[in-house]
C-alpha cells in the first residue's frame, strides 16, 4: 500500500476513527491490528517474517529481563553475606549468560536479514569466482523476494535486544506490545529506526489524545505529499531518462542527473518521513526526527549527522562504539602505540579501521551490490581525508582569512585593517557556510551516482563523460545525427526538454526547490508548523488550502508519470 | 575524582584547541565532540588511568562534560 495512494488515505482515516473511538487500554491492540493489515498488503511471506522476528525478540528480551531480575533479587537477598568481589563475580557471570541469549537473538534476526537480502548477492559473487577459475558449473539463484522494510524493522529489533542486554530499557512482557513496536505501520515503509525507549510510552501506554495532534499530523502529511508528488516524482522522470540511457545521456546530462537526483532523493526521503511522522502524530505517537536540514552541512561528516539520523546513530551506538572499545581494538591500539608510528597516527588508525567497517556495513545495508559497498567506502574515504587534512585547513585559514575593518585613528583619519579571524568566526560567516554547503552537496552528488546508476562500471563511465564531453565541446559520435549535444550548451539549447519534462515542469521544480530552501531557512528558528499555528485561522486555512491545491494541480501523477514507491523502501 | 578531571580537560583541549579550557558543558549536545573524538578520549583514558569504558557506557550524557567523564572514570575504577 503506497503512502501516496487513495487506499492509504482511506486506511488512515478508518484507522484513526477506530483508534480514537476505542478505549485507551485497547488502543495498542487496534494499532497492532492496523499495522498487520497494512503489512499484509505486502504479502503473506512478509507477515511470516515479521511475526518470526517478533517471537524471537519477545523470547530473547523476556529471558534476559528475567535473568536480570533474578540477579538483582539474589544480590539484594544476600547483600550482607556476600563480599564485594563475590558480587562482582556474580554480576560478571550473569552478564556472560545474558550475552549468550543476546547472541542467539542476534544470530536469528540478523541471520534472517542476511539470508533474505544477501543470499543472491553471495551466489552471484561465488559464480563470478567460479568463472575466474574456469569452472563451468554455476549455483542457481534463490530469487528470494525482499520483504518491505525488513532492514528497518530488523535494525529496530536488534537495537531493542541490545538495549535490554545493556539494561538501558525495561522490556515489555506482553508479546503483542513487542509485536507492535516492531510492526508499527508508519515506520515500515522507510523507517525511521526508532528506539524502544523513545517510543514505548506513546505506543504502549497511550494517553488521551491532544486536540492539536490531529491537525499538526495532517499538516505534516500534506507537506510530505507535496514534496513527494510535486518534486520527487517529477524529478524522477528526468533522472530515469538520464540513467536509463547512459550511452546517449552523457556529459551535461550527467551533471543535470546529479542535480535532479539530489533534489529527488531529498524530497522523496524527507517527504516520506514527513508522512510517517505526521501519521504517527495523528495517533498521538511521537516519532524521532530523521533529518536536520542535511543540505546545510559544512562537510560530509556533518551531513551524515543530519541525514537519516536514526540510521547513523544506530550504527554509532551498536557497531562503531562497541567495535572501537572492544578488547581486540584496544589490543591493536596498544600495539600501534608501541610501534614507531607517530602518536597521532597510532591513535587514529584503530578509529579509522572501525570506521571503515561501519561504512562497509552501511553500504551493504543500503543494498546487496558492489555499487553500494563502493559508495560506503568512498564516504569513509572522504570523511577520513577531510579529518586528516583538518590541521592543514586550519593553517591555511589562519594565514588567509582576514576581516577588513575601518577605524578612525588618533588623528581622526580612517585606517583600514586586516584582522585575523578566529576559527569560530570563520565558520559562522554566511559566505563560508554557503560555500561549504555547496561543496558538500557536490561531493555527495558525485558519490550518489553509484546509487543512481546502480552499476560501478557505468557510473565511472558517466562520471568521466562529464569531463570528456563538456570540456571537448560535447558532440560524441552519433549524437550529431540526433542533434543531441552533451556539452554545456545542452543546458540552453533545449536538449534538457528531451528528458520527459517540459519547461513548465522545470519551472515547478525550481519553485519547489526554492520553497524547500525557504522552509529550511525558517526552520532554523524553530518549528514551521508551530509558527503556522500562531497565525490567524484564516491565514492558516488559506495556506493549507493553497498547499492542498498545489498537490492536486502540480502533483506528478496521471499519464506520463510513474507514481513510484519511496526510494528508501527498497533498502 | 578531582585527580582525573585535569587530565580529562587536557585531553579535550588537545582535541579541540579552540576551547579555552575543557571545562564546559554540552560537549556532545552542542556537537563539539564527534564519534572520533569520543573514541580518542576513551583510548587516552584507558592509557592514563587503566579504565576501560565499554560501549554500553557511551551515552551523550556521560561525554557531555569533563566532569561527567571524570565521574564515569571514578565509577569504573572505584565502583
Amino acid at each position: 500500500m503506497l503512502f501516496t495512494s487513495y487506499a492509504f488515505i482511506g486506511f488512515l482515516c478508518a484507522g484513526l476513527i477506530l483508534y480514537r473511538l476505542a478505549p485507551v487500554k485497547v488502543r495498542p491492540y487496534i494499532l497492532l491490528a492496523l499495522s498487520y493489515y497494512f503489512y499484509a498488503h505486502a504479502g503473506l511471506w512478509c507477515v511470516i517474517l515479521i511475526v518470526s522476528t517478533s517471537i524471537v525478540a519477545y523470547v530473547v528480551t523476556v529471558r534476559m529481563d528475567n535473568m536480570t531480575r533474578a540477579r538483582k533479587e539474589f544480590i539484594n537477598a544476600n547483600k550482607e553475606s556476600l563480599s564485594r568481589e563475590e558480587i562482582k563475580d556474580y554480576k560478571a557471570k550473569d552478564k556472560k549468560r545474558r550475552k549468550l541469549v543476546l547472541v542467539c537473538g542476534l544470530i536469528l534476526t540478523l541471520g534472517l536479514l542476511t539470508v533474505v537480502k544477501y543470499t543472491d548477492f553471495t551466489i552471484a559473487n561465488i559464480n563470478s569466482l567460479l568463472d575466474l577459475v574456469g569452472c563451468d558449473s554455476k549455483l542457481g539463484f534463490l530469487n528470494i523476494i525482499m520483504p518491505m522494510g525488513i532492514s528497518f524493522y530488523i535494525f529496530g529489533t536488534v537495537g531493542y535486544m541490545i538495549d535490554v542486554y545493556r539494561e538501558a530499557v525495561q522490556p515489555t512482557h506482553n508479546p503483542f506490545h513487542t509485536a507492535l513496536f516492531i510492526s508499527f505501520f508508519p515506520q515500515l515503509v522507510q523507517g525511521p529506526i526508532s528506539r524502544y525507549g523513545d517510543i514505548k510510552d506513546d505506543l504502549l501506554s497511550p494517553k488521551p489524545l491532544k486536540s492539536d495532534s490531529l491537525k499538526l499530523g495532517a499538516m505534516r502529511i500534506l507537506w510530505g505529499f507535496a514534496k513527494k508528488l510535486i518534486i520527487a516524482d517529477r524529478a524522477l522522470v528526468a533522472v530515469k531518462a538520464i540513467t536509463g540511457d547512459p550511452g546517449t545521456c552523457s556529459g551535461a546530462y550527467v551533471v543535470a542527473g546529479m542535480a535532479l537526483y539530489a533534489l529527488e532523493l531529498y524530497a522523496d526521503f524527507t517527504g516520506g518521513i514527513d508522512i510517517t511522522i505526521g501519521a504517527a502524530q495523528m495517533f498521538g505517537i511521537g516519532v524521532k526526527e530523521n533529518f536536520v536540514r542535511p543540505y546545510f552541512s559544512k562537510n560530509v561528516a556533518e551531513y551524515w549527522r543530519r541525514w537519516h539520523i536514526t540510521m547513523g546513530t544506530w550504527f554509532a551506538d551498536y557497531v562503531f562504539y562497541p567495535l572501537s572499545s572492544s578488547r581486540f581494538m584496544r589490543k591493536v591500539s596498544g600495539t600501534l602505540k608501541k610501534s614507531k608510528l607517530p602518536r597521532r597516527a597510532a591513535q587514529r588508525i584503530p578509529v579509522y579501521i572501525t570506521s571503515a567497517v561501519v561504512w562497509f556495513a552501511t553500504g551493504l545495508w543500503h543494498g546487496a551490490s558492489w555499487n553500494f559497498i563502493l559508495w560506503g567506502m568512498l564516504n569513509f574515504a572522504v570523511i577520513m581525508i577531510s579529518q586528516e587534512l583538518e590541521p592543514l585547513y586550519a593553517k591555511f585559514h589562519s594565514r588567509f582569512d582576514r576581516r577588513i575593518t575601518c577605524r578612525r585613528g588618533e588623528d581622526k583619519k580612517l585606517r583600514m585593517r586586516f584582522e585575523k579571524l578566529s576559527l569560530q568566526e570563520r565558520m559562522s560567516r554566511a559566505p563560508y557556510k554557503a560555500f561549504a554547503a555547496t561543496r558538500t552537496i557536490i561531493i555527495l552528488s558525485c558519490l550518489r551516482m553509484l546509487d543512481c546508476y546502480g552499476n560501478v562500471g557505468i557510473t565511472f563511465k558517466a562520471f568521466g563523460s562529464i569531463f570528456t564531453s563538456i570540456f571537448s565541446g560535447g558532440t560524441p559520435s552519433g549524437d550529431a545525427v540526433s542533434g543531441i549535444t552533451t556539452g554545456f550548451s545542452a543546458f540552453f539549447d533545449g536538449s534538457m526538454m528531451t528528458l520527459g519534462l517540459t519547461g513548465y515542469d522545470y519551472l515547478i521544480l525550481l519553485v519547489g526547490m526554492l520553497t524547500l530552501f525557504a522552509v529550511s531557512m525558517i526552520q532554523r528558528k524553530g518549528s514551521v508548523r508551530e509558527r503556522l499555528f500562531a497565525l490567524p485561522f484564516a491565514v492558516r486555512a488559506a495556506l493549507m488550502i493553497a498547499l492542498f491545491t498545489a498537490v492536486i494541480l502540480f502533483g506528478a501523477y496521471g499519464p506520463g508519470y510513474d507514481v513510484g514507491q519511496f526510494i528508501y523502501n527498497r533498502f | 575524582m578531582e585527580e582525573y578531571l585535569d587530565t580529562i580537560k587536557q585531553i579535550i583541549t588537545d582535541l579541540h584547541p579552540e576551547l579555552d579550557d575543557g571545562d564546559r558543558d554540552g560537549l556532545v549536545t552542542d556537537g563539539i565532540l564527534d564519534s572520533y573524538d569520543i573514541i580518542t578520549i576513551i583510548t587516552q583514558i584507558a592509557d592514563e588511568f587503566d579504565a576501560v569504558i565499554t560501549a554500553d557506557r557511551i551515552t551523550p550524557e556521560t561525554f557531555d562534560s569533563a566532569q561527567s567523564i571524570a565521574e564515569l572514570v571514578d565509577e569504573i575504577l572505584n565502583g
